[in-house]
């Protein structure tokens, strides 16, 4: 008995400082998670000195918040990928999601997301403007980029066939001149305002990438003699006759260009000729205002959640309560932090998830705390209890949660993005709560045992237990 | 308490409800967001007095839209759902606001969505898979984590067992939703589905924890117990904590209903129903069903 009751003491004391070490964590935690706030709490004279690791903290790890909390726009568009064949159309779809963000930033936006998304039956790209308030400026600077092409003459039995047709009303969507080749925007590597030597007008000239100068080689070379048409956006803007074959990957425009048409064109197709056409298949926008209304609704929900649950456990389970409240405090603080250092994009559903996961981050406590009393009602002692109750409900805990990690496992991994947001905030919640739950909430319990307490078994059974 | 004993009572009540929501989800179906339609969603917020509803609907005729459902909110706010329109013809429909007759200070907009139908489509499709997956792998999940248990029920009826409590859990604020829809025109949205899927999620770790004490009781059998008077002790033993679990996370849920925004308030009531119900049937409806299941076993 004596051998026991040192090691009781030397685990109690053990307990004692790892729990000071919880303590130590959660205030640092607190401190990074919301710098401001802390800071704001402290007297001046250590509140003054912290300004700077405050300004420190929120410049280098601020919370990530989606377009329906901060504002902005999400669009999608579909990219026709027709013309491109199955094993460039990775290519195409990175050069048009370079294109497509060099757009962007000029447009200024804090962090522009731009993604390839390949659905079943096509390519589509993800454009994410946080804070812009003018959409459909945007949308008119994004879809504005010029679309490039090279189109060869049509041998002249088809023009001839198609100018038939057209006469008579149909075909009238084909171009009866002119066909595409491979050539577009796609291939431009450089575009410049440039002069002609002798009649000093302006034209663009183009330096094309190793694979558009061998199409274009190839292109000059069966067209000898015949007109290359310059297509933009649909319409042509210079129709040159190809003279000679052209190596070494350099073309030029000469349309009827005044100098400052010359300089914006080239500056256009510098800031990126679009690959492939595209065309908005849909767009959400939230004006911030709104969005910092759903933010300040949501985070005053948490706060009297939090407050709710903390009372409710504290008048159910006594002491046990307390010491399940701060842990909860801890995880908060845990989960909060790793939102920031991954960072999680929080949305109006993550912090719902959130909020959730507050109330069922104390089930693990419910179901060791419910155990430790059924433990102590068959007459153990408090300790025993204590350490029983943790064993026996390990594996309802581990089992119960591994469910529902699963389910958000598949949330994640099928969900839209709002979708994907509350999938992985409840699943990080699931995760932290049993570590906060069963780590820190027994370490905390064995911490605060002394031999007094031990004999205030009423401090340990709930409410209506006690009672009895 | 004995459950085990009025346990056609609970099963019936609980088959009575099933039965009726899934004839409500049959009968009136669930009435489709633009999420899953495709289509247009527009609030905008006069900075003067709002126009009445049929001012802004005699604005808008001459753009040709289609069907229009108008909808006051908040003092001078309106929302506006119509069919799928592009960026040209959803600037045209401000500026028609905006040149309403009497609308002198302006209009601000405050969200726009616009879905296309393929779009729509898809998470219609991606929906329904994910669902499908969750259940497929809850169950084989419980299988295996009771594949211990073969005395005197087998492992495998544990997750079929789970599965009925599912489809109990999720048939219900599905029904309630489809009733919602008819009477309210609720619609639903992708967070539906989420919330359908966390509903799921709980359901089976609430079953899970009941089951885990039936299966700790059976390994130290009593003697002279019968199946169904372990099951019993087991509910018992696990009551209060199931309960206040669901107390707490019900408290979280109604404080984000009560004061959360308008985004998330379907999302939300979506989950009190189906909580409610999870709790309710890993008590009422999970466990009696095995004893059911073994005295019909034992009686062939």
């Amino acid at each position: 008995m004596a051998l026991g009751g040192g090691e009781r003491r030397i685990r109690t004391c053990t307990a004692r400082w790892i729990a000071a070490g919880f303590f130590v964590f959660g205030i640092l935690l607190a401190i990074f998670d919301a710098p401001h706030y802390i800071a704001r709490l402290l007297p001046d004279t250590i509140g003054a000195p912290m300004s700077s690791l405050v300004s420190v903290i929120e410049s280098k790890f601020p919370y990530r918040l989606g377009l329906d909390i901060q504002g902005g726009t999400h669009l999608v568009y579909r990219a026709d990928t027709n013309a491109v064949s199955a094993e460039e159309r990775d290519a195409a779809m990175e050069a048009l999601r370079d294109v497509i963000e060099r757009r962007v930033n000029l447009f200024g936006v804090a962090e522009p997301v731009v993604q390839i998304e390949k659905s079943r039956d096509d390519m589509r790209l993800i454009v994410e403007l946080a804070g812009v308030r003018d959409t459909s400026a945007a949308i008119a600077l994004i879809g504005e980029t010029p679309y490039l092409e090279f189109r060869e003459e049509r041998p002249l039995e088809t023009q001839t066939a198609i100018a038939e047709a057209q006469k008579k009303g149909e075909r009238m969507d084909e171009d009866p001149m002119f066909v595409p080749t491979a050539l577009t925007g796609r291939f431009i590597k450089r575009a410049d305002i440039d002069f002609e030597p002798t009649t000093f007008q302006p034209l663009v000239s183009l330096e094309l990438t190793d694979e558009g100068g061998k199409i274009f080689a190839e292109i000059t070379k069966n067209n000898i003699g015949k007109r290359l048409a310059i297509y933009l956006d649909g319409a042509p803007i210079s129709i040159p006759v190809v003279n000679e074959a052209i190596d070494g990957g350099r073309a030029q425009i000469t349309g009827n260009f005044t100098p400052e048409e010359a300089r914006d064109f080239a500056g256009r197709l510098n800031a990126g000729a679009l690959p492939v056409p595209i065309s908005l298949m849909s767009q959400q926008s939230v004006e911030a205002s709104l969005g910092r209304d759903s933010l300040n609704r949501s985070v005053r929900a948490g706060v009297i959640g939090f407050f709710a649950v903390a009372a409710f456990m504290i008048l159910w389970y006594r002491l046990p309560g307390v010491i399940a409240v701060l842990a909860l405090l801890l995880y908060v603080a845990i989960t909060l932090a790793i939102f920031k250092l991954i960072p999680v994009t929080l949305t109006i559903a993550g912090i719902a998830g959130l909020i959730l996961s507050i109330g069922m981050a104390v089930d693990a406590n419910i179901l060791i705390f419910e155990r430790m009393k059924e433990e102590l009602r068959q007459g153990r002692g408090l300790e025993e209890a204590i350490r029983e109750g943790f064993a026996r409900a390990w594996t309802s805990i581990r089992d119960s949660n591994v469910s529902s990690i699963l389910t958000s496992l598949i949330l994640y991994w099928l969900g839209t993005s709002v979708v994907q947001g509350f999938a992985l905030t409840l699943g990080i919640g699931i995760l932290v709560s049993m570590f906060s739950a069963i780590s820190v909430t027994r370490t905390l319990l064995l911490a605060v045992l002394t031999r007094r307490l031990q004999h205030m078994r009423a401090l340990f059974l709930s409410g209506l237990a006690g009672a009895r | 308490m004995n459950v085990i004993r009025y346990k056609h009572l609970f099963l019936g009540f609980s088959g009575v409800l099933v039965i009726v929501s899934i004839a409500v989800l049959v009968l009136w179906g669930l009435r489709p967001g633009i999420d899953f339609t495709g289509g247009s969603f527009m609030e905008a917020e006069f900075s003067g007095d709002r126009p009445a509803i049929e001012e802004i609907r005699a604005a808008l005729d001459p753009l040709d839209i289609g069907t229009i459902i108008l909808q006051p909110t908040g003092n001078a706010g309106v929302i506006l759902r119509f069919r799928h329109v592009d960026e040209q013809m959803h600037q045209e429909i401000l500026q028609a606001l905006k040149a309403m007759p009497g609308n002198d200070k302006g209009i601000a907009e405050k969200r726009f969505d616009a879905i296309g139908p393929t779009i729509g489509a898809e998470l219609r499709a991606r929906a329904l898979w994910a669902i499908a997956l969750t259940i497929a792998v809850i169950v084989l999940y419980v299988a295996w984590a009771f594949r211990r248990i073969s005395k005197p029920v087998a492992s495998w009826k544990y997750g079929a067992v789970t599965i009925v409590a599912l489809v109990h859990d999720l048939a219900v604020p599905a029904g309630a939703f489809a009733a919602f829809g008819h009477f309210w025109g609720t619609e639903i949205d992708v967070l539906f589905i989420t919330a359908l899927l966390t509903i799921l999620g709980f359901s089976v770790h609430d079953t899970i924890v009941v089951f885990d004490r039936i299966r700790e009781n059976l390994r130290k059998l009593r003697k002279g117990e019968s199946y169904a008077e372990t099951v019993n002790r087991s509910i018992n033993e696990t009551f209060v904590r199931s309960v206040l679990t669901s107390c707490t996370v019900l408290l979280v849920l109604a404080i984000v209903f009560f004061l959360g925004g308008a985004s998330t308030r379907d999302f939300t009531l979506a989950l009190i129903i189906g909580i409610t119900m999870g709790t309710y049937s890993s008590i009422f409806v999970a466990s009696p069903l095995l004893v059911l299941w073994e005295d019909l076993t034992k009686k062939r």
